[in-house]
């Protein structure tokens, strides 16, 4: 009787981190640990979902699934839910995540619980605990019934190696093509590979201090000296001045993020941009203004011109990398 | 083009949280149209004015105040409401409840589409979107941050957020959206928007008398606030390359990130 189905998401050909993150999760809950992959040419991925202990793969590969569909992905999904019929379903809340789990839980009547950040197992109920008002509060939560959908948040557990059977099944005929309304024309993304903000593990901020778009590439080259998992992020109020994209937004009205470390320049912290940041591990603000609110919840205090720390800062660190 | 748009009232951003017992202490708060449902409202206005045709009608769940934020919805243009006035209800709805009784309301209009927020700032869900497509059984798009409607009210293209960039789709209408920032930017009610607002007709009905009966699928079982921050140490140096060096050497030395 399978305990845990969980949703391995493919971006760009490779299984994303927080799949394995749920599947180690999944595991330690004990039970059969099943995944569901969905894409074009994913067969071929399936074996390493074993390795964190998935025990059965369910192979739903074609064509029709190339792009990411809502409606196609939901449909395949929830045809292989229906046939483990687990108590949990389990998926990381990153992008597709988002639109994918609520869309699953509504087509198997039940309901969901987004963006957790971390689960504890009584019995057979799952009690899961996730921000609300970006951060200001946490609620603890729990499903009313089987099967008990839940998004947790990227970085929220560790990925454990754990040997698992990894039997391989493929779903044909996954796909009823007249139910599908929606059509990709394209997807054009961004000629980066820098992690999205709220699966980076570290971020490299900026806000009014910043004084203008031109000066946010010298926090994408501390970002990049940190490594691949490190990006960057803004205030709202360089968003709004037009300084960056708005999926750089940290905050309430933008993204809530929980990195291992957040680097914040120019940055004085408004109440909206302290919710969104305000689980990162270690938080460093680098600042003139002393009286900067960013100070009280920064575990590292530069209180000097960004326009002086962070070149310097780049220089130093540059000299560890050798 | 006949649109509705879900709308719900939340706190201000700049509301401090206070818990109390598996929810918040309401007193003192500010409350606001939730900003995301605030660009649902905008398209579905610019809609409407593109066609030259058609009615926006808001939708909300929540208790008496939440006309307040159909007020400012009508104030922006709006043209019909209907409040879901049902405290009890509203207390124990979780996302999978709110969307039945948005669903059921909706159900039964003429509509070409359904806006809404991409997710309501208090409970920070995302699920309504979703589960109203469910519900009403048409397409959802979220995060949409573009959108054209074919002239003939059959389809649309639609740009959405996704990870790293962006998606072109084509969708058949009538199709649910949820508004991302970027879409637009949305108006501020004038002083006459305000007036004509009014004498502008709400529908107000229980979820009883809308036929809901939901029983909520999640259920908060306790509330709390995180951890208190310290501010932690100011890093000492006499200038701001001495600062640099030291937070450099605490990256490596005691964070180990680099």
């Amino acid at each position: 009787m399978p305990g845990t189905l969980i949703y391995a998401e493919v971006q760009k050909g490779e299984i994303k981190k927080g799949s394995f993150e749920v599947a180690s999760k999944a595991k330690e809950f004990g039970g059969e640990v099943a995944a569901c992959i969905i894409g074009k040419g994913v067969e071929g991925l399936a074996p390493q979902l074993a390795k964190y202990g998935v025990d059965k793969v369910y192979v739903v590969d074609g064509p029709e699934f190339e792009n990411y569909v809502p409606e196609a992905f939901v449909q395949a999904f929830t045809q292989v839910a229906k046939t483990v019929n687990p108590s949990v379903i389990l998926a990381s809340a990153t992008a597709q995540g988002k639109d994918f789990v609520p869309a699953v839980a509504a087509r198997l009547g039940v309901g969901a619980i987004s963006d957790c950040v971390d689960l504890q197992k009584n019995g057979d109920k799952i009690t899961a605990k996730r921000p609300v008002f970006a951060g200001k509060a946490y609620a603890m939560v729990e499903a009313a019934a089987d099967p008990q959908v839940i998004a947790v948040r990227p970085n929220s557990f560790a990925v454990k190696e754990a040997a698992g059977a990894g039997a391989v099944e493929k779903v044909a005929g996954a796909l009823d093509a007249s139910k599908i309304k929606t059509v990709v024309k394209s997807v054009e993304l961004a000629q980066t590979n820098e992690p999205d903000q709220t699966e980076a593990e570290i971020i490299v901020s900026g806000g009014r201090g910043m004084k203008g778009p031109e000066n946010f590439k010298m926090l994408e080259d501390l970002a990049k000296l940190f490594g691949p998992t490190a990006t960057t992020g803004a205030s709202r109020a360089a968003v709004d001045a037009g300084w960056r994209d708005h999926r750089y937004q940290v905050g309430q009205t933008g993204k809530t993020v929980g990195p291992n470390l957040y680097v914040a320049c120019g940055i004085s912290g408004a109440i909206q941009h302290l919710a969104g940041m305000g689980t990162s591990k270690v938080i460093v603000a680098i600042n003139k203004d002393p009286e900067a609110p960013i100070f009280q919840k920064a575990d590292y205090g530069v209180v000097d011109d960004l326009f002086n720390v962070v070149p310097a800062l780049i220089d130093e660190i540059k000299k560890f990398k050798g | 083009m006949n649109t509705v748009v879900c709308i719900k009232q939340v706190p201000d951003t700049e509301t401090l949280i206070k818990i109390q017992g598996a929810g918040i202490v309401q007193d003192g708060i500010k409350w606001v149209m939730n900003p995301y449902d605030e660009f649902a409202v905008e398209e579905a206005l610019r809609q409407k004015e593109k066609m030259a045709a058609g009615a926006v009608t808001v939708v909300s769940l929540g208790p008496d105040r939440a006309i307040e934020a159909l007020r400012t919805a009508l104030a922006m243009g709006a043209d019909t409401a209907v409040h879901i006035n049902d405290g009890a209800y509203y207390e124990k709805a979780d996302p999978a409840a709110t969307a039945a009784a948005l669903a059921a309301a909706i159900k039964g209009m003429q509509y070409d589409a359904v806006f809404v927020g991409k997710q309501a700032i208090d409970d920070d869900s995302g699920q309504v979107p979703a589960m109203l497509g469910e519900l009403l059984g048409i397409p959802v798009v979220t995060m949409v941050i573009k959108l054209e409607v074919a002239a003939d009210k059959s389809k649309a293209t639609v740009t959405r957020e996704v990870e790293g960039g962006q998606a072109v789709l084509e969708v058949s209408l009538p199709a649910v959206f949820s508004a991302q920032k970027g879409l637009n930017e949305p108006r501020y009610a004038s002083l006459p928007g305000i007036m004509k607002a009014k004498k502008k007709p709400v529908d107000v009905k229980t979820a009883a008398a809308l036929g809901v009966t939901d029983a909520p699928k999640t259920v908060i079982k306790e509330m709390s606030l995180p951890p208190a921050r310290q501010a932690g140490q100011k890093i000492a140096g006499d200038d701001a390359a001495a600062k640099a060096k030291e937070l450099a050497r605490i990256l490596h030395e005691v964070v180990k990130i680099v």
